[in-house]
Parts: structure tokens; C-alpha cells; sequence
């Protein structure tokens, strides 16, 4: 439900600019140096990182779109238990991508959108769709019925964001802050429990958008050597630290326990990780320098 | 310090880009010269090889450098962000690193300085946190103390001062664990609330992944304009039998330590204390001062005129009761015979969620030459003192703070030489 991430993404046709908001006409009045560095970061070659994570993103999205039709035939079917353990694993496909997912505007909410989220926006709960609704339907009224054209238009969604998808121009910027942005979704939403308030599913989210991080520093570790060799054994040690307490939570099955088993010490214990590895992950910028 | 260290990091082959990133975390104090690293650092305006100074043309300055730390015989300020902070680090090693890294900062916040220059690179977060820019050094000063658990954790029981322990529990002590104990303290005061708080910030924010908050509390003063002592949400004056700042046979016998490495250095004491202010309120002034052992307009002892006039808890009135209540906050604290210098802080904190009460009180610190002055004073208040009606002690902890820093030296280089 972020739409910070706009500013960084460029779409051929000039699809996406609601909610693009003043952030960079501010800075260069704040302060000619962003404009030096812009220029600066021309200079810098990350073309091959820049077409490996867009090839990251387009496959995370391919996978996206099958598993969702996979869910919604099971929820169409009726199959609810099929229907709940389809769900954490196709939004991890999201979570992970979330970067670019979440950069469409309107479709980002249609698919993702909490009732919060709508009802903060003065919506109501009629304008309200997408895998959050087909969540409460599963776990809150524990049925299927009534939901079957949430359930379509989320798939039509999918569709259209797996298309939309296809054109994005990923930029140095969409890496690094993208990074730190699923970082950020972490600390705020997921940590609490508020990202799955029905199926308390948060810490497939909470994985997902970890590896989602883990991915673009993995893309552009050598970059980073060549800089700053302490930051990326820092980054190792970090993301070491948060994969190792995640692991704690897990089930037989491969997946992750239910948000309300976490004690108050656990989700301290992961937010403190998180954070210890948000502050040198920030610090990935200075291959742009 | 020890100098196989320094040699081996110098030795390291240090790229343009590690020299920035050191900027950038600030590594100061490090009093070794090498030819062309140190050309690079003063050309981008900072020196690591020489210590920050203390300014001299800041406005509203404590100056860093001294004997002892600031934060203890500095005058009181407006305002305070005390934090207690656990260690994550695992060596000593580290943690004299993490010393060492913050002496400079803590120069340049005192300064009212930029943690870092301004770098040209966007794409970073910016290396100070920003909110004091534009403000002078609002007389800040920063105090760091040790607490027992830290000794535990790093392996340095041998140089633990037998002195510091956990406080023992006390009569109607309620304490959380929430608000007790840690392993360091920063104790930030200043006469701006930001000022202090973007100290303490920006010191744990340059430790990341090396220290974590356990607790912190913000509090406030209030000095009248005509000065005098402060007083309390209870509306009396607190802080009026403290030895004078500039007596320093009191304070040599009262305040600092005079042996080992902490020589120079004070035990800090620190109590949440909660203030039950809806039932104080609704209490007699007769009663209030009963419980006080003061006059709450003037600050004087019952049966005197003036605030700093002395008294006798023994005397009695006509009728042999004592003019000074056996059970007021004053009779049993001068019976104890114990002194320590108080450097207390209000705090309101918005409303307790389970009774929709004021969560406000008084955040007691003070510093003594051993923690044993503190203890007798409040196991002679125990179950007698009148004020336990409207108190409750929920937070509680006791830090060694460090000796003061010589320009050259770090905070706490004499607890590393005594390792």
C-alpha cells in the first residue's frame, strides 16, 4: 500500500503518475547536490544488475499469476482448506517483488489492500477486494460463497499487473530503495501482525520480502566489494541473523507458524534483527557515488 | 587502548571509500600518523586522527574534555533522555571500539555540531539524523556509566567494583522489568528536550547492531525565573540539602569515587518513581506537608522560615510530638545520615491504560561516591515513610559512570587499561 516507490519506476507510456508526489522537485530545491549526484549515477555502469533483477522481478510475477489462479480455482471450487494453503505461499511471489508490484497505483490496493487500508482512504467496505477480502472469507466466515467475484476480479488483476509488469524500466533508484522499502514493510506492518489480521499468515509476508532484499544485495554484491568489502560482510552477518530467527518459526511442512504464537519477546527479538539490518542495507547507495 | 590493535589497523589497506564510510561512523582518537590517509580525511573537512575539540565559540556550552564526566556537577538542565541500553556486542574488544567510535560524536553533539559533514551523495541516508540542526549546544551534556550485567556479559568480573550490584529489593517496591537494570547508560540533559533526545538518538542510531534500548524515559525541570530549586508534580522542592557544585570537599566526599579505574567517576542511581497525582490531589495541605516535612510554598522545614534553614528532627512541640513528623519524607532521610547529590526529572507520559490515570512521575537520579549512601537512605524511608501512599518505585538501576576524558582518550579507557 506504499506509493513511494513510484518515483522510481518509469513505465513506458507514462501510465503511473497519480500519487508520484513532489519528493524530487523538493529536494533540488532543498539542494543542488542531488542533481550532482543524478549526474553522477549515470556514470555508473549497473546495466547487467539492472536487467538481472528485472528478469528476478518478471519471473517472481510469472509465478505470482500461476499461483493465483491456482488459489482462486480452489476457492471458485469451494475447496476451502485447498483454498487456505494456497494462499501464504502465492502471496510470497508478491511480497518478494513487491518493488515493482506495488508501484501500479490502483492495482496495488485491489490486490493487496487491507480493509484498513480502504476504510483509511474513506472507502468503504463495498470498494474493498482482492486477496485481503478472500482472506476474511476463508478464515473469518470460513466459506467461499458470495466471495466468487472477488475471486475473479482478483485474478483479473493479476492478469493485468503480470502485463503491466512487462514494461517496467527498473532503475538504480528501484533497487536501493526498494531494498530499504522491504525492510520498512517488515517493521511496520508485519512485525505487528497487521499485514494477515485473519490467517495471521505474516511471516511467509515477513520471508518473502526478506529474500525480496536478500536478492537485490545478492545482485549487487559484486558492486558492492568493490567499494565496501565491511558492508557487505556486515550485510551477510545481518541477513544471517534475521534467516536464522526466522527459521525458529517454521513448521514440518516448510512453512511458518501462525502470527499468534510469536511471544512478545520473539517479535522483539526479530524487529531488533530487522532494524540492525536495515542500517547498513541503507548504505547500499554508495555504488552510486 | 592497546597498540598491537591500532597497528593492525592501520595496516590494513584502507580504499578512499573505507576512509568515508570511517567519516561516517566517526572513528576519532586514534593517535597514530600515517602519511596521505590522514591528507584525504582533513581535505574533506575530518580529521581521524585528531580528537574533536571542545568548540570555544559555541553558544550554551558544556565542554566535554575534564576530569569528570558532564551530566554530574554540570548545573541542572531543563531537560533530560535518559537511556538504559543493552550490549550487543560480545567482546571487550568491541565495546572499547564502540567507546571509542562514540568519544568524537559525543564531542561534536556537545559542540552542537553535525554528527558527520554533509555528504553529496543522495542515495544514503544522511549521517546525522538532522533534527538539532539550526539549534545551538543547549548546554548538553552526556553521561555514560556501566551497569553490573555488562561486567557478567563481557567476561570482566574481575574489574567489577565490588560496589556495583543490583540494588536489593525495598519495601513497596514494585519495580517492572521493563524499567530495570542495563547493561550501559546514556544520560542526555540539556535545556532543550530535542537537543537531548537527538543525542541520545543519533549515539545508539551510530552503534546499530553493537547496543539496543532496553528502556528510556524523557523528563523535565522548571527553574523559576528568579532561580532557586526546582520543584516536583507534587509542587515541592526537590533537591534543596544536595551539596553545593562548587564544594569540592563535599563532593570528594559525597560524589566521586577515589579509587581504581573508576577514580573520578560516579555511581549514577536511577528510579522510576510513579506519582499518584489524582490521590495527592485530593489531599490536605496539612497533610501534604506532613508527608513532605516541608512547608510546600517556601521549601522550609516545618517549624522554620526559609528553605535552607537547618533543622532538628528531634525537636518536639509542646504537646512532645516532633515538629517534623517521624514518618515524613525529611525526618526519615536525615535520620539515615547518608547524602548524595540529586539530579531529578519529572516525566508525564500520557495516561495509564488501566486505570486512565496520569503515567507521570519523577525519573530520581542521583550520584553518589557508593551506592551504599543511597541504600540507607531509602531502607530508613522502608515502611514508614508517609509518601509511599502516593509513590510506587517501578523502574530501577545503578550505573558506574566512567572517570572524564582527556583530550586524546575515549570514555572508559581507564576500565580497559585495568583489564
Amino acid at each position: 500500500m506504499e506509493y513511494k516507490a513510484l518515483l522510481s519506476v518509469v513505465v513506458a507510456g507514462g501510465l503511473l503518475m497519480a500519487g508520484c508526489g513532489n519528493t524530487e522537485e523538493v529536494k533540488k530545491e532543498d539542494k543542488p547536490a542531488t542533481e550532482q549526484a543524478e549526474q553522477a549515477t549515470q556514470e555508473v555502469d549497473l546495466s547487467t544488475e539492472l536487467s538481472a533483477y528485472q528478469q528476478f522481478a518478471l519471473e517472481q510475477m510469472d509465478q505470482f499469476l500461476l499461483d493465483t489462479e491456482k488459489f482462486v480455482n480452489l476457492f471458485k471450487a469451494g475447496d476451502i482448506e485447498g483454498a487456505k494453503a494456497a494462499y501464504a505461499p502465492a502471496r510470497m511471489y508478491f511480497e518478494r517483488s513487491e518493488p515493482i508490484a506495488e508501484s501500479f497505483g490502483d492495482l496495488d490496493p485491489r490486490i493487496d489492500g487491507r480493509l484498513a487500508d480502504i476504510q483509511e482512504e474513506g472507502k468503504g467496505e463495498e470498494e474493498w477486494s482482492g486477496y485481503h477480502k478472500l482472506e476474511y472469507a476463508l478464515w473469518e466466515e470460513n466459506t467461499t460463497k458470495g466471495y466468487e467475484a472477488v475471486a475473479d476480479q482478483l485474478l483479473a488483476d493479476a492478469k493485468e499487473l503480470h502485463a503491466l509488469v512487462q514494461t517496467v524500466e527498473v532503475t538504480p533508484d528501484l533497487m536501493i530503495t526498494g531494498a530499504v522499502d522491504l525492510l520498512n514493510e517488515v517493521s511496520t506492518s508485519k512485525i505487528t501482525g497487521e499485514e494477515e489480521i485473519y490467517s495471521h499468515t505474516d511471516l511467509y509476508d515477513f520471508k518473502a520480502n526478506i529474500e525480496g532484499a536478500e536478492k537485490i544485495f545478492e545482485i549487487l554484491r559484486s558492486k558492492l566489494e568493490a567499494k565496501d568489502s565491511t558492508l557487505v560482510a556486515t550485510l551477510d552477518e545481518k541477513f544471517k541473523a534475521v534467516d536464522d530467527l526466522l527459521a525458529q518459526h517454521t513448521t514440518a511442512d516448510g512453512g511458518y507458524v501462525s502470527y499468534e504464537a510469536l511471544t512478545e519477546e520473539n517479535t522483539k527479538a526479530l524487529a531488533a534483527a530487522v532494524n540492525q539490518l536495515g542500517e547498513p542495507l541503507s548504505q547500499m547507495g554508495i555504488i552510486l557515488e | 587502548m592497546t597498540t598491537s590493535n591500532d597497528e593492525k589497523w592501520i595496516d590494513k589497506k584502507i580504499s578512499r571509500r573505507d576512509m568515508l564510510k570511517l567519516t561516517g561512523v566517526g572513528v576519532a582518537g586514534v593517535a597514530v600518523g600515517a602519511s596521505g590517509f590522514g591528507g584525504v580525511m582533513k581535505a574533506m573537512g575530518y580529521n581521524i586522527f585528531e580528537p574533536v575539540a571542545d568548540s570555544t565559540t559555541a553558544k550554551h556550552k558544556v565542554d566535554f574534555y575534564g576530569k569528570h564526566q558532564t551530566g554530574i556537577i554540570t548545573p541542572v538542565q531543563t531537560n533530560i533522555y535518559f537511556a538504559s541500553l543493552d550490549v550487543l556486542v560480545t567482546s571487550q574488544k568491541e565495546l572499547q571500539q564502540l567507546f571509542q567510535q562514540w568519544t568524537p560524536l559525543m564531542v561534536r553533539l556537545m559542540n552542537g555540531e553535525q554528527m558527520v559533514e554533509m555528504t553529496t551523495n543522495t542515495r544514503v541516508p544522511p549521517g546525522d539524523t538532522g533534527e538539532a540542526k539550526g539549534l545551538d549546544a543547549a548546554h548538553l551534556s552526556l553521561t555514560i556509566g556501566a551497569g553490573p550485567s555488562l561486567f557478567d556479559k563481557l567476561g570482566m568480573q574481575h574489574v567489577k567494583p565490588a560496589e556495583l550490584k543490583d540494588l536489593p529489593h525495598f519495601p513497596k517496591d514494585q519495580l517492572q522489568q521493563e524499567w530495570t537494570g542495563g547493561d550501559l547508560c546514556i544520560q542526555a540533559c540539556a535545556d532543550d528536550p530535542q537537543v537531548a533526545f537527538h543525542a541520545v538518538r543519533n549515539l545508539v542510531r551510530a552503534a546499530s547492531g553493537k547496543v539496543a534500548i532496553k528502556w528510556s524515559q524523557a523528563g523535565f525541570n522548571a527553574f523559576p525565573a528568579e532561580g532557586g530549586t526546582p520543584r516536583n508534580l507534587f509542587a515541592f522542592k526537590d533537591g534543596t540539602v544536595n551539596p553545593a557544585i562548587t564544594d569540592e570537599q563535599d563532593l570528594h566526599k559525597t560524589v566521586w569515587v577515589d579509587k581504581g579505574w573508576l577514580k573520578n567517576g560516579s555511581y549514577l542511581i536511577a528510579r522510576k518513581i510513579q506519582m499518584h497525582l489524582e490521590t495527592w490531589d485530593r489531599t490536605s495541605l496539612k497533610d501534604q506537608e506532613a508527608t513532605f516535612g516541608r512547608y510546600r510554598d517556601s521549601g522550609a522545614p516545618l517549624g522554620k522560615e526559609n528553605e535552607f534553614d537547618d533543622f532538628d528532627i528531634e525537636a518536639k512541640d509542646d504537646k512532645g510530638d516532633y515538629i517534623i513528623p517521624d514518618t515524613s519524607h525529611v525526618h526519615l532521610a536525615r535520620k539515615s545520615d547518608a547524602r548524595m547529590l540529586r539530579r531529578s526529572y519529572s516525566y508525564a507520559s500520557g495516561v495509564l491504560s488501566n486505570t486512565g490515570a496520569h503515567d507521570a512521575g519523577l525519573l530520581f537520579i542521583s550520584f553518589q561516591k557508593d551506592p551504599a549512601q543511597f541504600i540507607a537512605v531509602q531502607n530508613s524511608l522502608g515502611r514508614m515513610d508517609k509518601m509511599n501512599e502516593y509513590i510506587t518505585h517501578r523502574g530501577s538501576a545503578v550505573f558506574a559512570c566512567f572517570p572524564g576524558v582527556q583530550k586524546g582518550s575515549y570514555v572508559g579507557e581507564a576500565l580497559f587499561n585495568a583489564l
